[in-house]
């Protein structure tokens, strides 16, 4: 009896997966992956990209006549899984385009598997140079890391910033990227090759600084520069904060997350850090409809619209424009539409794309944290 | 090598005693299961995660004051291990030793993406309890209340817990559980209500951890157990793992060591964790019984 269920059990399920591939192959739906993480250390930054992307997927629903249907993958913050999650998305469920992903490293893991499979995919958050480098099938909407380490370098220097000391975590791309590009940045700037009076490293899900900041915390900088996922920097700010350090401290696109100032507390007033986006400084057109349409989505689950939701947003409305403009689902047509992306109005500004595949956006928005929210300072432009 | 401050050393010497003590604290629940069960419980900072979470939704959700919150976050958490021996250690009693650990390891993948499910993976505040989290300056060297007080409470539970195994009736079928099961069993000691007494001993060191971790590191997270187990892991094992007194021992020398590597190698920092392996394997070559562990030949 047992055996013969078991058979039975067998036979369905070889039944089951034909039926899925019968529905392939007629399907009147356009599939889009989505490639964020869900979980692990990124989790928080990849729901709220998720968030804006799903958004998008309302508002513009359909393109070429048919159903976009996005198919949504978790790469748990993590490169391994980061390659299996692609190739998922690319063998089981066949999609057409990729957006994603939240987390340069990440990105960076899957790049190989991508270019062979000639899948676009528009990351929407990625900042490290590599995503992109030596990938024509690799586009992304946000603006990079030498651009946003020169940014806060800049911003160091007119606080009167004369030393620095910065914290990277060791493995993960994004955080070595912006870290070494704000060292450059800051040496260049300051002319002085001792201007950064420290380099400490530390490693994914470690949860005590004490150790790295009463390093710093002798060597009294100005500035600490401390990139990082928004599980780890609220913990960093907090115990540099008890272990009294007065030092200005900023991070990077990743610290606009509320999770920081949860953590974190009383003691993330005043840190300073750069982002892609104000909801109270709307670029385009299409960014006035943009924040009061989701502000309403949103409710009262973030008090402000995160510049990785806009992002999100603006990476699946430029997929859909390629489609549309490719009359295609074909991965070498919609490239070519995307490189031949022109003025395209998106939520962050007017978006181009440059040789390598990147948005030429030039244009940074710098915050601070005020009673317990994300404040706005500044628009930055470098040229 | 670099020349540190006196005062720097000084801050360093608390940072390291402190993290020392967390790390002793989770490893006496890995010692005391080893020590009865030859059992690596590999969930224990699952547990200990769980127990985290318990704080969070008793302080924040339900607005209970932190010593009532307390008192049920340690009855939860000795809830929960005690269900997990029930659920995936007690069938297995009579199993190989590898299918229980194998078993260990399924019930901490379980706890992880269980907590994922229902938490979500965005990092959670831990709630504030004021009077751990006040930061008192000693001349140039600041430190909360929670930094002076684990290593003191890691000690007073030490000798609790030496003291239930050395003087109780209990205690001593626990020992003699830890010599010889079978033997045991046939003196007539209840293996069940003496491995259930290791479980809740066990999760509820975990939940004072996990309330003294979480006021020190307050972003929780459903893999927040994972790097804490393993050190607790190697500090137990450092210490002689099955011995108590080791356990403390071994989570005091590895939280220093951590520090130490930091102040004086400070171009290594990025290499923190990798000292708690390198130690590992060292103790493995050198003396695979730990500091204080007794040599101990198999049972034929």
């Amino acid at each position: 009896m047992k055996r013969k269920l078991s058979l039975l059990l067998c036979l369905l399920m070889v039944l089951a997966s034909f039926a899925a591939c019968a529905k392939n192959e007629e399907s009147d739906v356009i599939k889009i992956g989505v490639f964020e993480p869900l979980t692990g250390e990124n989790g928080g930054g990849g729901l709220q990209e998720l968030d804006g992307i799903k958004y998008a997927n309302k508002m513009y629903g359909e393109v070429l006549g048919k159903k976009i249907e996005l198919v949504i993958v978790d790469n748990k913050s993590d490169k391994g899984e980061a390659t299996t999650a692609v190739t998922r998305l690319i063998e089981n469920d066949k999609v057409v385009a990729i957006i994603g992903s939240y987390g340069s490293g990440v990105s960076i893991a899957a790049g190989d598997i991508i270019k062979s499979a000639k899948i676009p995919t528009m990351g929407a958050s990625c900042t490290n140079p590599m995503v992109t480098q030596g990938n024509e099938y690799y586009f992304r909407a946000c603006f990079l890391d030498p651009f946003q380490g020169r940014v806060m370098a800049n911003y160091a220097l007119q606080q009167g910033a004369k030393t620095a000391a910065v914290i990277m975590q060791n493995g993960d791309d994004y955080s070595v990227g912006l870290g070494n590009f704000f060292i450059d940045a800051f040496k260049e700037l300051t002319g002085d090759p001792n201007s950064i009076v420290d380099i400490s490293e530390f490693q994914v899900n470690d949860s005590d600084f004490n150790g790295i900041l009463t390093n710093i915390k002798a060597k009294n900088p100005d500035v600490i520069f401390a990139p990082s996922s928004a599980t780890t920097a609220p913990l960093i700010i907090r115990q540099a904060r008890a272990l009294d350090i007065q030092s200005l401290i900023m991070g990077g696109d990743t610290w606009e997350n509320p999770a920081v100032i949860d953590v974190a507390g009383e003691y993330a007033e005043g840190i300073v850090l750069s982002t892609f986006f104000d909801e109270n400084d709307p670029a385009t057109n299409e960014a006035k409809v943009f924040v009061e349409g989701y502000k309403k989505e949103l409710g009262d689950k973030e008090p402000i619209i995160p510049a990785v939701a806009a992002l999100g947003y603006d990476a699946y409305l430029l997929i859909r424009d390629a489609i549309e403009r490719a009359g295609s689902t074909d991965g070498d047509a919609i490239k070519d539409a995307l490189n031949a992306t022109k003025d395209f109005e998106g939520v962050t500004g007017v978006i181009n794309f440059t040789e390598e595949g990147d948005a030429d956006k030039n244009i940074a928005v710098i915050k601070t944290v005020e009673e317990g929210r994300f404040v706005y300072i500044d628009t930055v432009e470098v040229k | 090598m670099v020349l540190v401050s006196f005062e720097t050393f000084m801050q360093q010497l608390a940072n390291g005693i402190s993290i020392g003590s967390l790390y002793a604290l989770i490893a006496i629940g890995y010692t005391m299961v080893y020590g009865i069960l030859r059992l690596i419980n590999f969930a224990h900072g699952d547990i200990f995660m769980m127990a985290a979470y318990f704080m969070i939704f008793s302080m924040v959700s339900f607005r209970l004051p932190w010593y009532v919150s307390i008192i049920i976050v340690i009855a939860f958490t000795v809830l929960l291990g005690v269900i997990i021996e029930k659920v995936a250690y007690r069938p297995l009693r009579n199993a190989p030793r590898m299918s229980i650990m194998i078993s260990a390891i399924g019930v901490s993948f379980l706890l992880e993406n269980l907590a994922t499910y229902l938490f979500t993976g965005v990092p959670k505040g831990f709630p504030d309890i004021a009077f751990l989290t006040k930061a008192i300056r000693i001349g140039n060297i600041s430190l909360t209340v929670a930094t002076l007080l684990t290593p003191i409470i890691t000690i007073i539970l030490l000798y609790v817990v030496l003291f239930i195994t050395n003087k109780t009736k209990i205690g001593m079928a626990m020992r003699a559980s830890s010599v010889d099961f079978e033997t045991a069993r046939l003196m007539g000691i209840n293996i069940n209500r003496v491995i259930s007494t290791t479980f809740i001993i066990g999760s509820g060191l975990a939940a004072i951890g996990a309330v003294l971790w979480g006021s020190k590191y307050p972003s929780i997270y459903p893999l927040v157990g994972v790097m804490p187990g393993l050190k607790c892991f190697i500090a137990a094992v450092l210490g002689g793992i099955g011995n108590t007194t080791g356990a403390v021992l071994g989570g005091f020398i590895l939280g220093m060591a951590e520090i130490m590597l930091v102040t004086f190698l400070p171009a290594l920092t990025g290499y923190r964790d990798a000292i708690a392996f390198v130690i590992l394997i060292v103790v493995l070559l050198v003396k695979p019984t730990g500091l204080l562990g007794e040599k101990v030949t198999d049972k034929v």
